[in-house]
């Protein structure tokens, strides 16, 4: 009697949400994956019947060049957004607790600002009448008909601004919790400082830094106003086929298909993620155990 | 706690921060210079594009739109959130398992993603694009961001103070009211804080399922960059950029009060 009471009020307090996001979440994601088997018409509309094409399509050479392209862009924004978050994680960790709270406010409003309008700063600051190719040429650090806008590299540098902060969060998280004394037993016991930071400190903290790795790479692999703002022609990725697929260009099963593409890899990334827990569960159970 | 001796963690750190705000600062320039471009020259102090963006009639019914969507859409999304939250904190079953999986992933997935999956559905239902399937959209993901900071806040909520008021013979509805609001409180509305901030910054959902006549302010924003005059967006952003700043210290200070509570 009492287990059936304790269902009842489970089911009373979780179904709103649990409803909702199957409706508005579930729901539509799997519908896009059907959609993609399904031919399109003349309009880009969806018809019946199933078919792989949509796939198929995707593995044109011109196609193949943005997917080449969409995963080194987000691979080397995602290295170095983590490369620069550790200092900056192990630093914040070490401060004292106010000046702690104040560097992470100042983190977090990047984080939270209009992202339209944090894209509209870079282009502001690389504008060709902007202060700093003013500078520059004044500098002679580049030619006069030098454009800071519009190639690959301007694309690169405002992701890794923007997915910056998803970095740092989880990494300082991770070293806000690690036990800096660990650090000193290390130094007590001969290791150089470069040696205790890689050996003790970079493993103390490996939960937050697979966590930061995938918080860039995820939204990296799906960026789509980035490129279409500051890249010029030749910088769009999966993010602005889909979006032209969708706007202007209408052609919904083509989209689909980018979709789930997009959705299977980072489902992928995901369960990877979920299975090295489980495995280190597995593996570490009986240690932990005995201590 | 001992100082580090390197000093390339607090040389990367104020890297970082100039790196966040100089491009920030150059707007907040350019905001109060009536010429084009700070490159043209410093022509003095000016208010002149806050004054125009007060008298853009679309950017304030732009701004309408945003407030209706984002105060709408927290208030569904904080009752939501907050039962998710309590949900899986305090069953621990496959089904909450699944449950958290989904608000995870919801925060994890491109925006991009989200947006053409609910296109489609909409598309698929007939729906008419406009403020309400914008506010759909928003619900959704603004209940995950407000389930994860209520749940983050639960794990240092005692539940014997329940047992207690039982005990006492205290009532579900006085339990609700005089126990657990009160201890969870500062979570729920760091929440719903950070669920609105989120709403009114929206850009990519947001394209894709609004409607004509559903234009928010991010939305604005875009269409500005891409064909109209972009002058006035540097006023606009430092308006926002103070807004979030202050919407970032309240969260943070309401999220880090749990040490003086008592519990």
């Amino acid at each position: 009697m009492r287990k059936l009471s304790k269902a009842i009020n489970e089911m009373i307090i979780s179904a709103p949400s649990l409803l909702w996001l199957t409706v508005f979440f579930l729901i539509p994601s799997v519908s896009v994956l059907l959609i993609s088997l399904h031919p399109a018409d003349q309009y880009g509309n969806i018809m019946s019947g199933f078919t792989a094409d949509n796939f198929k399509r995707l593995m044109e050479p011109v196609y193949m060049k943005i997917i080449w392209r969409t995963l080194w862009i987000s691979a080397v924004s995602t290295i170095i957004c983590v490369v620069l978050a550790i200092p900056v994680a192990y630093y914040m960790a070490a401060c004292k607790e106010s000046v702690k709270r104040c560097l992470l406010v100042l983190i977090i409003v990047p984080f939270w600002t209009n992202f339209l309008i944090r894209v509209f700063a870079w282009k502001a600051v690389l504008n060709p009448e902007g202060p700093l190719r003013h500078w520059l040429i004044q500098l002679h650090i580049i030619s006069p008909d030098t454009l800071l806008l519009y190639n690959v590299y301007v694309v690169l540098l405002v992701i890794i601004y923007t997915y910056l902060p998803f970095a740092i969060l989880p990494i300082f998280a991770a070293a806000d919790k690690f036990d800096f004394s660990l650090m000193e037993a290390a130094y007590d016991l001969g290791a150089t400082r470069t040696k205790a930071f890689f050996k003790i400190f970079l493993p103390g903290i490996s939960s937050g830094i697979t966590a930061g790795t995938l918080m860039v790479f995820i939204p990296a692999l799906g960026s789509y106003v980035i490129p279409e703002m500051v890249g010029g022609t030749g910088c769009d990725m999966v993010g602005n086929l889909i979006a032209e697929r969708v706007l202007v260009g209408r052609n919904i099963p083509e989209a689909s298909a980018w979709a789930s593409v997009l959705l299977m890899v980072i489902i992928g990334l995901l369960g990877l993620r979920l299975s090295v827990i489980i495995i280190n569960n597995i593996r570490f159970k009986p240690y932990n155990e005995k201590v | 706690m001992k100082k580090c001796k390197s000093k390339i963690p607090f040389f990367t750190t104020v890297g970082i921060m100039l790196l966040f705000y100089l491009p920030m600062l150059v707007v907040a320039v350019d905001s109060f210079n009536p010429g084009r471009y700070s490159g043209s020259g410093w022509n003095g102090f000016s208010m002149r594009w806050y004054v125009k963006l007060v008298q853009d009639h679309d950017v304030i019914s732009a701004l309408i739109n945003s407030l209706i969507i984002g105060l709408s859409a927290t208030a569904t999304a904080v009752i939501l959130g907050t039962m998710a939250a309590f949900a899986i904190h305090l069953y621990t079953d496959s089904l909450q398992k699944v449950h958290r999986l989904m608000l995870i992933t919801l925060l994890g997935i491109p925006d991009i993603l989200m947006g053409i999956c609910l296109l489609l559905f909409f598309i698929s239902l007939k729906m008419e694009l406009g403020l309400f399937t914008i506010f759909l959209a928003h619900v959704t993901f603004c209940t995950s961001f407000v389930a994860m900071t209520v749940l983050a806040r639960l794990q240092d909520f005692d539940f014997s103070t329940v047992e207690a008021a039982r005990d006492l013979g205290a009532g579900w509805g006085i339990i609700i009211r005089r126990v657990i609001i009160p201890q969870i409180a500062p979570g729920i509305i760091a929440g719903a804080l950070l669920a609105f901030t989120i709403s009114i910054d929206d850009f990519v959902i947001t394209y894709f399922v609004y409607g004509p006549g559903s234009t928010t302010l991010s939305v604005y924003i875009y269409s500005m960059m891409k064909h109209g005059t972009p002058v006035i967006i540097n006023a606009l952003s430092v308006i926002l950029i103070i807004v979030t700043f202050i919407m970032a210290y309240a969260i943070n200070k309401l999220m880090s009060r749990k040490n003086e509570n008592p519990t």
